[in-house]
């Protein structure tokens, strides 16, 4: 459902980000990319939702051929990918409903589709009961679930998440890694940036290890080991 | 687009306004002054033209009477001027009766230059069958003995023509920096809502709503400080010209001039500027969407 073949990225200060890169990555799916700060990691997930275009290779993603899609037809590409982030990228005027509630307005969703949608994520994230509390209100754990609930509300085939527990502590990272798992139990692909070891190794899935631009080794059921 | 969706945007439009209260001030002023502008000089510009028409349509000549002119020659010219096959009328006006005009539109004034004083010429004012022909019968009377000067309709026109088309450069040219300015303030404005709504716009990106979607809020704010721009000089022009045509009026009545009725003139002038400040509002948010809100 997601391949690249002989992906390559310079960035326009002339950094190599993604060096000749070869991945397959089937619908359904859970993929952790571990690897070094710098080694490329955000640049190989930020290419699959076209947030970066690649210089050399081709991506195929679902439907969707990257390099050639035309720009209005990135928004239907950007409806099959939701993305969570470290810094959870709320709105802070908005309650949690809201927030979640936001994603399939800017998508012209009936009211009625919202409401019963919103209340049906917020439920899976375990966020009901503070629906109508504003964001900084919240837990840094509880941020982050909106965010998740939000990146899900239109029902993407695939989860990216880039560091999704980067700012929270292990007993919250737990709670999150819950709810990312029953997301992939759905169905839902999941491609998920960490450098929480403890996450990797509890919880078996394929790990890519990105060195320096490249895929230095691709595991089912891997663990969290490298050199830093 | 989805009448809720419409909706959604107007109200985000109008969010954005008062969220950039001062800017959107600055901006509507900016609007605001130049389309007072642009309004009084069309408003200008169309009078002199109406009034050019009018004194082109004008099918009489006057005949300047040389001073030295005795009453039997004067008899003998008017004489001359009937004997002309496509003169309908003529009529004597004293240098008494011309001075009497002058005052009438001028005031006491000219109060000085009563009895020997007066510097005017005896006058015959010679009808001719149709405007077209004016300007040559007006040739030939000038040749005529005792004829000091003449003077017809099509010349004062030309002049009117030649100023309303200078007034139209020299404005056009000051309305265009205006509008300029205009499109700038906007496009300014525009752009620090785009700033302050980044994440906003990030997320709506992300989570694939269209470019559409993402622009229509900015090119309504843009269009809405345009229009409401628009109102405020359109209200001033509004009882400005109501009260120029009621004083102005009553000087012209009894000639054959006329100030533009402001049934239609002003609904005609008030749409357009509505108009103008609606497109400059658009293509001031265009310009700072096509620099922040491309890819
Ligand atoms: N937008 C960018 N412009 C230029 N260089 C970038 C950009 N984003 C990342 N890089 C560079 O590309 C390399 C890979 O970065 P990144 O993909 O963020 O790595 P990771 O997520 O694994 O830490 C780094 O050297 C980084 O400095
Ligand atoms: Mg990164």
């Amino acid at each position: 459902m997601i391949e690249l073949k002989n992906v390559k990225k310079v960035y326009d200060n002339g950094i190599t980000a993604v060096h000749n890169m070869n991945v397959r990555i089937e619908q359904g799916e859970f993929v952790y990319v571990v690897g070094p700060s710098g080694a490329g990691k955000s640049t190989f997930m930020r290419m699959i939702y076209r947030e970066v275009l690649p210089t050399e290779g081709t991506i195929q993603v679902a439907d969707f051929d990257i390099v050639n899609l035309k720009r209005k037809d990135i928004p239907h590409l950007r409806r099959q990918v939701g993305v969570v982030f470290q810094d959870f990228k709320l709105l802070q005027t908005l309650t949690v409903f809201e927030n979640v509630a936001y994603a399939m307005e800017v998508l012209e969703k009936s009211p009625k589709q919202i409401e019963v949608r919103v209340k049906e994520v917020l439920k899976l994230v375990g966020l009901e009961q503070k629906a109508k509390m504003l964001p900084n209100e919240l837990s840094g754990g509880e941020q982050q679930r909106v965010a998740i609930a939000r990146a899900i509300a239109n029902m993407p085939r695939v989860l990216i998440a880039d560091e999704p527990t980067g700012n929270l502590d292990p007993e919250t990272s737990k709670g999150i890694m819950n709810i990312i798992e029953q997301i992939n139990q759905q169905g839902t692909t999941i491609i998920m940036a960490t450098h929480n070891a403890d996450i990797v190794n509890e919880r078996k899935h394929r790990v890519l290890v990105i060195e320096d631009g490249r895929i230095a080794r691709d595991e089912e059921q891997g663990g969290y080991n490298f050199e830093d | 687009m989805k009448i809720r969706t419409f909706w959604r945007h107007i109200k985000e439009g109008f969010k954005s306004i008062g969220r950039n209260g001062w800017m959107s001030f600055a901006a509507v002023s900016a609007v605001s002054i130049t389309l007072l502008l642009v309004g009084s000089l069309i408003g200008i510009v169309s009078n002199i033209n109406n009034f050019a028409t009018d004194i082109e349509n004008d099918v009489s000549v006057r005949v300047y009477i040389d001073l030295a002119a005795t009453d039997e020659i004067q008899d003998d010219l008017a004489d001359q001027l009937v004997a002309l096959d496509s003169v309908e009328d003529v009529t004597f006006s004293s240098r008494e009766s011309e001075l009497d005009n002058v005052k009438g539109s001028y005031g006491d004034t000219f109060d000085l230059f009563e009895g020997d004083r007066n510097p005017l010429h005896d006058v015959f004012i010679v009808d001719t069958t149709s405007p077209e022909i004016t300007a040559e019968v007006a040739q030939e009377i000038e040749g005529m003995d005792y004829v000091s000067d003449v003077n017809y309709g099509g010349a004062d026109a030309d002049k009117l023509f030649q100023m309303t088309s200078t007034i139209r450069n020299v404005g056009g040219i000051i309305i265009g920096a205006l509008l300029f300015t205009a499109v700038f303030l906007i496009s300014n404005t525009i752009r620090i809502t785009i700033f302050s709504r980044s994440t906003e716009i990030e997320i709506m990106k992300l989570v694939g709503a269209t470019n559409w979607f993402i622009r229509w809020p900015f090119l309504i704010e843009g269009a809405l400080i345009g229009f409401v721009g628009a109102v405020i000089p359109s209200v001033v022009l509004w009882f400005l010209y109501d009260t120029i045509f009621g004083t102005v009026s009553g000087f012209l009545s009894g000639t054959t001039f006329a100030l533009l009725p402001p049934d239609p003139f002003m609904y005609q002038l008030l749409l357009g500027l509505m108009a103008i400040g609606v497109t400059i509002g658009a293509v001031g948010s265009a310009f700072s969407m096509r620099r922040f809100l491309t890819a």
